[in-house]
């Protein structure tokens, strides 16, 4: 055909040529720049942390460690309790986004700001809010009430609260979309049957809505799972951890090995994360890749 | 059923409407109060910002004048760090265009052996939490030499872009009739000529969408930023706003003045592309 003979001199010589068609080779070509990427900065590092994470003194010392068993106990609280308080809320306003009004949509537009903004001036901004002395939360409640209110981010249990209020405020808008465009793509006919049929608003969610929108959700509720392990902004921007580094989680306190000049054992505490995460990757794999 | 002309009150709709408003205030105003405190430090001056007021006595745009005339000891590089983050998003976006849609068209159209194989590849990198990638990219970068080069940041940002921008490209482009490849090669066409006039066309709605996520994440990294700049005159200005902290009396009216300044170009960006990044983006995310 006349594409060979105007081929290119980037063939290698005939074996190969003759195996290979030009469209192949042309593939190769045009898919080597993201593996060499992939070799250069994920292969290679992720290779190069196992081996400095290979010591079992490493464990040793983690296990040790009572900052690290609380960050593994943070973090656990930080995924259970945080993510499906929010993707809870995430199907809730999806149904409320759904609704066709023009103020809704209006609302819509300004609901996915936090989503759309950088996370370090809001988080710093919501910091400072908290500020026992100056922030205006204490000034409110000084105003309410009269009395000085609580030093929100001394307190372990409130500063993760706060720290996970921070995140679901930053990601909720994401997920909520995700799932407005879930919920549009149910047949409307099925709700104008079940009006017709006087359903009641949850049997028009148990028996519409969830079912068709169940394997959605729980893809979601994973993913969202995953990614906030590597939520580090969140704690590190609003506690830095603190107070007494009872409020990391794994993504900061892998950090904070790091700043302390412990590769080794930065890299250990993310290995120990790896068999809750790795089942999770693989079944989000098995999902996404069909 | 609602008649044009026919009275259309009743307490029902009432109801509802006021339902609805019991979910839309409180939603408006989770949304706002953090982002409307931070507009209200940046047009205050420092007394009025400390004093816990909803609206200043004297509402002032002095703060912008000292981040534009770099008049504080923590401002004084504020444009060289707006240019890096510029020229590190730009960089990042273009980058990570180039690099998955070469890729996407490999897997896709040209059914490469091994596409899939690299697509799952690529998959994983994408599940992997970015902040643990961090750890081992810190010192992958010092041992290629490039710790406070731009180059580190970009290229560590292209890797996390880029596995995303692959999947969604490749989704997009399985979508595009064989025909018209099959059309264009019986008409003599190279493949690079396909890839130039037939497939980056077609593809255009989902290369707007891939290319402001890649300039979005660029421009909003902190922890990678932090982590591989540390130069005053190299840093981005995201990790400048975090230095803020390092001191004990912090001018947080100026801090959020800077933080407000940052945070307008992303939003610009994403309100200008929001058809397409909703479209571009969910398509693949929702796909279950």
């Amino acid at each position: 055909m006349a594409i060979t003979l105007s081929g290119d001199q980037a063939i290698p010589g005939p074996p190969l040529s003759s195996r290979l068609t030009p469209a192949q080779i042309w593939g190769i070509v045009l898919l080597a720049p993201y593996l060499l990427v992939f070799l250069a900065f994920v292969v290679y590092p992720v290779c190069y942390g196992l081996w400095l994470a290979r010591e079992p003194s490493n464990y040793v010392a983690l296990y040790n460690d009572p900052i690290f068993a609380r960050a593994a106990v943070n973090t656990l609280i930080f995924l259970v309790i945080g993510i499906n308080i929010k993707m809870l809320i995430a199907l809730f306003l999806s149904g409320f986004f759904a609704q066709q009004r023009t103020w809704i949509k209006w609302l819509s537009v300004i609901f996915i700001l936090p989503w759309a903004v950088p996370s370090i001036p809001t988080i710093l901004s919501v910091r400072f809010m908290l500020n026992p002395e100056w922030g205006m939360v204490n000034h409110f409640i000084f105003t309410f009430t009269g009395d000085d209110g609580p030093n929100w981010l001394n307190d372990p249990t409130v500063a993760l609260t706060m720290a996970i209020a921070v995140h679901i405020w930053k990601s909720l808008p994401f997920w909520t979309m995700i799932l407005i465009t879930g919920r549009l793509a149910i047949s409307h006919d099925l709700f104008e049957a079940a009006e017709v049929d006087g359903a009641s608003w949850w049997q028009k969610f148990r028996f519409i809505t969830w079912p068709s929108m169940q394997t959605l959700y729980v893809t979601c509720t994973l993913l969202s799972m995953i990614w906030t392990l590597g939520d580090f902004n969140s704690v590190y921007l609003l506690t830095g951890g603190g107070p007494a580094d009872l409020t990391h989680v794994l993504s900061t306190l892998g950090i904070r090995y790091l700043r302390l000049d412990q590769l080794s054992l930065a890299m250990a505490s993310i290995v120990c994360a790896m068999p809750f995460v790795l089942p999770l990757v693989y079944f989000m794999m098995k999902r996404l890749s069909r | 059923m609602k008649l044009p002309g026919v009275s259309e009150f009743s307490w029902r709709d009432v109801a509802t409407e006021a339902r609805l408003l019991l979910i839309g205030i409180p939603v408006f105003l989770w949304t706002m109060i953090p982002i409307y405190h931070m507009f209200l430090f940046a047009i205050s001056p420092k007394e009025d910002a400390f004093s816990g007021k909803l609206w200043p006595d004297h509402p002032t745009l002095h703060n912008f004048e000292i981040v534009f005339k770099q008049q504080h000891y923590f401002l004084r590089d504020f444009y060289v760090q707006f240019w890096n983050s510029t020229l590190i998003a730009a960089a990042v976006g273009v980058l990570t265009l180039f690099v998955a849609t070469a890729a996407a068209f490999s897997i896709s159209r040209l059914k490469v052996p091994g596409g899939r194989m690299v697509l799952n590849l690529a998959l994983f990198t994408y599940f992997i939490p970015a902040a643990f990638l961090a750890v081992p990219m810190y010192r992958t970068m010092g041992n290629y030499g490039l710790l406070n080069n731009h180059w580190s940041l970009i290229l560590a940002m292209v890797t996390i872009a880029s596995p995303y921008a692959i999947w969604v490209l490749k989704q997009a482009s399985d979508k595009l009739p064989v025909e018209l490849d099959e059309a264009a090669v019986m008409d003599g066409a190279t493949t690079l000529q396909i890839f130039r006039l037939v497939y980056l066309p077609l593809m255009m709605p989902s290369l707007v969408a891939i290319g402001t996520y890649a300039v979005l994440l660029a421009w909003n990294e902190y922890l990678y930023a932090f982590l591989l700049l540390s130069n005053d005159q190299e840093i981005t200005l995201p990790v400048a706003l975090g230095n803020f902290l390092a001191a004990d009396d912090s001018p947080w009216e100026l801090l959020m003045t800077t933080g407000f300044i940052y945070a307008l170009p992303p939003a610009a960006v994403y309100y200008a592309f929001r058809r397409y990044m909703v479209g571009g983006l969910t398509a693949g995310a929702v796909k279950s």
